[in-house]
């Protein structure tokens, strides 16, 4: 059904672009375009942000913090299986699937631990690689608060995930 | 901030590597990630491209002043002081409706689109607008209506009842966004209320 989606949404663009008269063609090269050399100020960031990401991540940095916060984990009821998960979300979508499919296998994806992976996957994004490539196509040095009003939605989201789960599944 | 995060993420990989007798995959991981961002740019590049240029037709065809007109009732509360009739704000429009319907491909490359008009319509040189925080909030918590990626995984892993999770899904999503905009409509009282009074 979802491969529907994109393909149904382009065509429906083609439609009424044509019905409307639109040089679609001259209109596609032109948008991409633009896009072409814009597109190039955000590779810094992006090879700045995945050097960081993929050094830690090869530096085992993940499990250390994974069993230095599981107390508190455990205290606010977030299953230990998806602490791992909480810390790459932010920063990883790829490494962050790789994470949920691990739990997938040690864990029914109908158990608790599961459906709250499955819940933390399916309500947060990467925010760290959002915010960095975002902000790096613009000039803008200094991001105020974007990231600390990001990460709250986040904590949030975690919080809440294991939170509906327990109220809602069970 | 992010110049903290980022060397503080270097630092400690090196640390925890040494601790772990993995610095020679920390070694690779330097070495390589570089060429990994690349692969990725190539990926977004193509994307930026065709989005960019469907994006080009659908404003042609007043496609998305429909969508504007569909949002901005909900809109003009979070974006306060943007021409809601400007190219920025149909962007955004249009980046909020790939994200709405799951299309993470197509989010990003109208979202740095809505980023660089955003840029250009309130000039706001090297230190972030009020209106880039929200629309970074938005774009940070997931609004996707149906998690497609989580339940396509769960099959895959032989759940019995791989939709079951979307009411959570949808509180806890609508919540983390509410939170997200709370916390920064209220540091922005903060952070830009002298500037305000000029």
């Amino acid at each position: 059904m979802s491969d529907f989606v994109i393909p149904v949404f382009i065509a429906l663009i083609m439609v009424i672009g044509l019905a409307k008269r639109v040089d679609v063609f001259g209109e596609f090269t032109d948008g991409a375009k633009e896009n072409l050399k814009s597109a190039f100020d955000v590779l810094p960031a992006l090879i700045a942000l995945m050097t960081a990401i993929g050094m830690f991540k090869a530096s085992g940095g993940l499990e250390i913090i994974s069993s230095a916060i599981a107390p508190l984990t455990e205290f606010l009821g977030f299953p230990r299986e998806c602490i791992p998960l909480a810390l790459i979300r932010p920063v990883s979508g790829s490494g962050a699937l790789a994470v949920f499919e691990s739990i997938l296998t040690e864990v029914s994806p109908d158990s608790f631990a599961g459906r709250v992976a499955s819940v933390v996957i399916g309500s947060t994004e990467t925010t760290f690689y959002t915010i960095a490539v975002y902000y790096g196509i613009t000039k803008v040095k200094k991001t105020k608060h974007a990231i600390a009003s990001s990460l709250t939605a986040d904590l949030t989201g975690f919080i809440l995930s294991a939170l509906t789960v327990r109220l809602i599944l069970y | 901030m992010m110049n903290k995060i980022f060397a503080a993420m270097l630092i400690l990989s090196v640390i925890c590597g040494a601790a772990t007798g993995r610095i020679q995959d920390v070694c690779n991981a330097a070495l390589n990630s570089c060429v990994e961002a690349v692969e990725l740019f190539l990926y977004l590049l193509g994307g930026m491209c065709m989005w960019g240029g469907l994006m080009r037709i659908a404003e042609k065809a007043k496609i998305t002043d429909m969508l504007s007109g569909l949002f901005k009732p909900f809109l003009k509360h979070i974006f306060k002081g943007l021409d809601l009739n400007g190219k920025a704000f149909h962007a955004i429009c249009m980046n909020i409706t790939a994200n709405l319907l799951g299309l993470g491909n197509a989010a990003t490359p109208l979202g740095l689109e809505a980023m660089r008009r955003l840029e250009q319509e309130e000039q706001p040189g090297d230190t972030t607008s009020r209106n880039m925080i929200m629309f970074i909030v938005l774009n940070t918590a997931s609004i996707t209506l149906i998690p497609t990626t989580a339940a396509s995984l769960r099959i895959k892993h032989g759940s019995t009842a791989p939709m079951e999770i979307l009411p959570c899904v949808l509180i806890t999503s609508a919540c983390a966004l509410a939170a997200g905009l709370i916390s920064a409509a209220a540091l922005d009282g903060i952070h830009f209320g002298k500037r305000r009074d000029k």
